[in-house]
């Protein structure tokens, strides 16, 4: 400080030794301040363009993956819907040659009982007409021909009342035959409902695989549609799986509790592995680890889940074997856990009751009989319950390891171009800042400016009196030539 | 046969590094509890008692505790009433916490006042015990007046060993002579102060609300 009691008259006298200096550097200045702001620039851009480049890369790698486990997917839904098809076809063509041959031997017998419907009595006999003739004969009186004529009415009549009585038997069996019809039609009706029900179902079958096969279609196609909706799918898939693994780990913390304590009876509970982690919690965290790799076994092969190919491509017998196995391990270890609800059950009284008896006064009896059963009870039933309910895991963890490829490449890419633009807007910034630098240094050393302008104002003003002077130089601009603002 | 070569040496290889893992530190923590006879201060001792049951119901499985009592000369095996390092299982651990309790109740029934009172000898002999025990932690409580009284043969003046032990003063009562002239207990808790940390003792506190050693022991 030239004055130390006087900083600002200091400084605004070292300002002023320093003008003509900074008046002097102010080519080089602007030089060198533009050079940092391109030196920072430069680098800057030129990562965020190889960043957008690798995310552009990414994206597509990640929607080649996507359409394939897409494809996969829709293959797979479309073989299931083929094979259900399939099955129905055969369930129900399998009995159509029965059902046929059933429906044209009732219609047969219709037809028959129809025919048979349509057998009318016997006309009257030729006779009639002679008869006829024979009583429009006149008596007039003749006894014989009386006698004769009135015989012939008697027979007639009998024959008469003889036809009618076969009449109306012949009308009685037809519609004995008709009221015969009736279970007939019905059995029809039932069975031409029954083929149109299969062929309903056959036909929303057929509807289902038309759809899956338009899915399929567009994602061999690899248009936008299938992969937003491939990306939405894996997201809500994401979702769920997790939600529900959260679900399943607050499980697994209850079952870790429930046989914590216990397994301090097994392995001690004065051994630490470090140095807030007992031996007797690893142990049940360990337990609780192998229930749910028993769990995840029982499900490959089930081939409810998919995770591993070996499993998967197993032999029939082998699989089988290793089902069995790992499910009989699961029941085995559910047991131990009941057991182990049990001893913590007990446990935890033999420690209340020493409490009790260290403790100066003296507590309430706790209450005896069946209720006082049932916290035990209750946690042994859980301790055997949630290991099988630990193995469902597998399920979800597939489905978070299948979409937490998309997911996690999605927001992958999403992270790589908001770094990228991140760098592009710092580099502006700074390429923005060297320039306002380089306005500021101008203003700093306004004043000499301002004299230089007034020298070559005057000069210019004689070089038009004198015009075959030398034209005046401007005054060097902020920006150079060519640069963007 | 490879196959079964293999996973038998990844086990016996993956062994070591499990065992390797392990927190080598002890975790135990070992209490001693020295418990004055001497004079008037043996009417304290059903407090004693309960500051037994409070350790009993605090420390858990792997831990270990002794009560001693502290008489004319206190340096001695003789001296310490009941003492067990907890088993591992919590079952056993509760059934050594009940016959504990009955041999401190026995002692505090059939409990008679000494002439002297020899806190230095009770403190050697309970480091003594604690360093064998290896434990993590290890605490000396004291439940005492803190007024040594020594014979002429017995000697004690003489530096002794607490490196990284707690000694607490649990249930310091004034004295008649103490109500007197305050200065003389505070000057007496200043002089055991001096003494347990020229001892190396780790910590040293002075806890007469019984109810405040939970957070000490905690802590």
């Amino acid at each position: 400080m030239i004055w130390p009691h006087n900083v600002a008259l200091s400084v605004l006298t070292l300002f002023l030794i320093a003008l003509p200096f900074l008046y002097a550097a102010r080519k080089p200045a602007h030089d060198l301040m533009r050079s940092l702001g391109k030196l920072a620039d430069g680098p800057l851009r030129l990562a965020a363009r190889w960043l957008l480049s690798a995310a552009a890369q990414m994206q597509e790698r990640n929607k080649s993956v996507l359409l394939a486990h897409g494809e996969e997917e829709v293959g797979q839904n479309l073989a299931r819907e083929f094979e259900r098809v399939a099955a129905l076809v055969k369930r129900d063509l399998e009995g159509y040659p029965a059902l046929q041959r059933k429906l044209l031997d009732e219609i047969t017998r219709v037809e028959e009982d129809y025919r048979k419907c349509g057998e009318v009595p016997p006309p009257a006999p030729d006779w009639v007409e002679a008869l006829a003739a024979i009583t429009r004969i006149k008596s007039n009186g003749n006894e014989m021909l009386q006698r004769i004529l009135e015989q012939i009415s008697s027979s007639v009549n009998e024959i008469h009342e003889k036809a009618l009585a076969e009449y109306r038997r012949a009308y009685e069996n037809r519609h004995k035959i008709l009221d015969g019809f009736m279970p007939f039609w019905r059995s029809l009706g039932d069975n031409l409902a029954q083929a149109d029900r299969k062929m309903t179902g056959l036909h929303e079958r057929a509807a289902a695989i038309d759809a899956q096969m338009e899915k399929f279609e567009q994602i061999v196609a690899a248009t936008d549609k299938a992969e937003h909706a491939l990306t939405l799918s894996a997201l809500t898939q994401f979702i769920v799986a997790t939600l529900v693994m959260v679900i399943a780990a607050g499980g697994a913390l209850i079952n870790f509790k429930l046989i914590a304590l216990p397994m301090s009876e097994m392995v001690g509970a004065g051994d630490y592995l470090t140095n807030t982690l007992r031996t007797s919690e690893v142990a049940a965290l360990v337990i609780i680890f192998v229930e749910a790799t028993m769990g995840l076994f029982l499900m490959e092969t089930l081939r409810i889940t998919h995770l591993f190919p070996r499993i998967s491509s197993m032999g029939e017998r082998m699989r089988k074997r290793m089902m069995w196995v790992a499910f009989v391990l699961l029941v085995t270890l559910a047991g131990i856990e009941a057991a182990l609800a049990l001893m913590r059950d007990m446990l935890i009284q033999d420690k209340q009751a020493l409490l009790q008896s260290l403790a100066a006064t003296q507590q309430a009896a706790a209450a005896e009989g069946w209720v006082s059963h049932i916290p035990t009870a209750g946690q042994m039933v859980l301790g055997f319950i949630l290991p099988f309910a630990l193995a469902f895991v597998a399920i979800p963890l597939e489905s978070f390891m299948a979409s937490a490829r998309t997911v996690g490449g999605a927001a992958l890419v999403i992270l790589i171009r908001t770094t990228a633009f991140v760098l592009r807007a710092a580099g502006n910034v700074l390429r923005q800042a060297s320039r306002a630098l380089i306005v500021a240094y101008d203003i700093v050393i306004g004043v000499p400016l301002l004299i230089e302008r007034w020298v070559r104002a005057s000069r210019s003003t004689r070089s038009e009196d004198a015009p075959h002077r030398e034209a005046p130089r401007a005054i060097e601009p902020v920006l150079e030539a060519g640069e963007q603002p | 046969m490879k196959r079964r070569t293999f996973v038998a040496v990844s086990a016996l290889l993956a062994a070591p590094f499990v065992a390797g893992c392990a927190d080598q530190r002890s975790h135990a923590h070992a209490v001693y509890l020295l418990v004055d006879t001497s004079g008037t201060y043996a009417e304290e001792i059903d407090k004693a008692q309960l500051i037994v049951n409070y350790l009993l119901g605090t420390l858990q499985s792997g831990d270990s505790l002794a009560v001693a009592r502290v008489r004319s000369r206190s340096f001695s095996e003789k001296d310490i009433i009941a003492k067990a390092t907890f088993d591992g299982r919590p079952s056993q651990a509760n059934a050594q916490k009940r016959v504990l309790r009955d041999q401190v109740a026995q002692f505090t029934k059939m409990a008679r006042g000494s002439t002297y009172t020899d806190i230095t000898g009770g403190l050697i002999q309970g480091a003594m015990f604690l360093n064998e025990t290896r434990a993590g932690r290890k605490t000396i409580l004291i439940f005492s007046d803190m007024q040594e009284d020594l014979d002429k043969q017995t000697i004690r003046n003489f530096p002794i060993d607490l490196k990284d032990i707690r000694v607490v003063a649990v249930n310091v009562v004034k004295l008649k002579t103490d109500n007197v002239d305050p200065r003389r207990y505070l000057g007496r808790l200043d002089d055991w102060q001096k003494r347990v940390r020229d001892a190396g003792a780790s910590e040293w506190h002075v806890i007469n609300d019984i109810e405040h050693l939970d957070a000490l022991l905690k802590g």
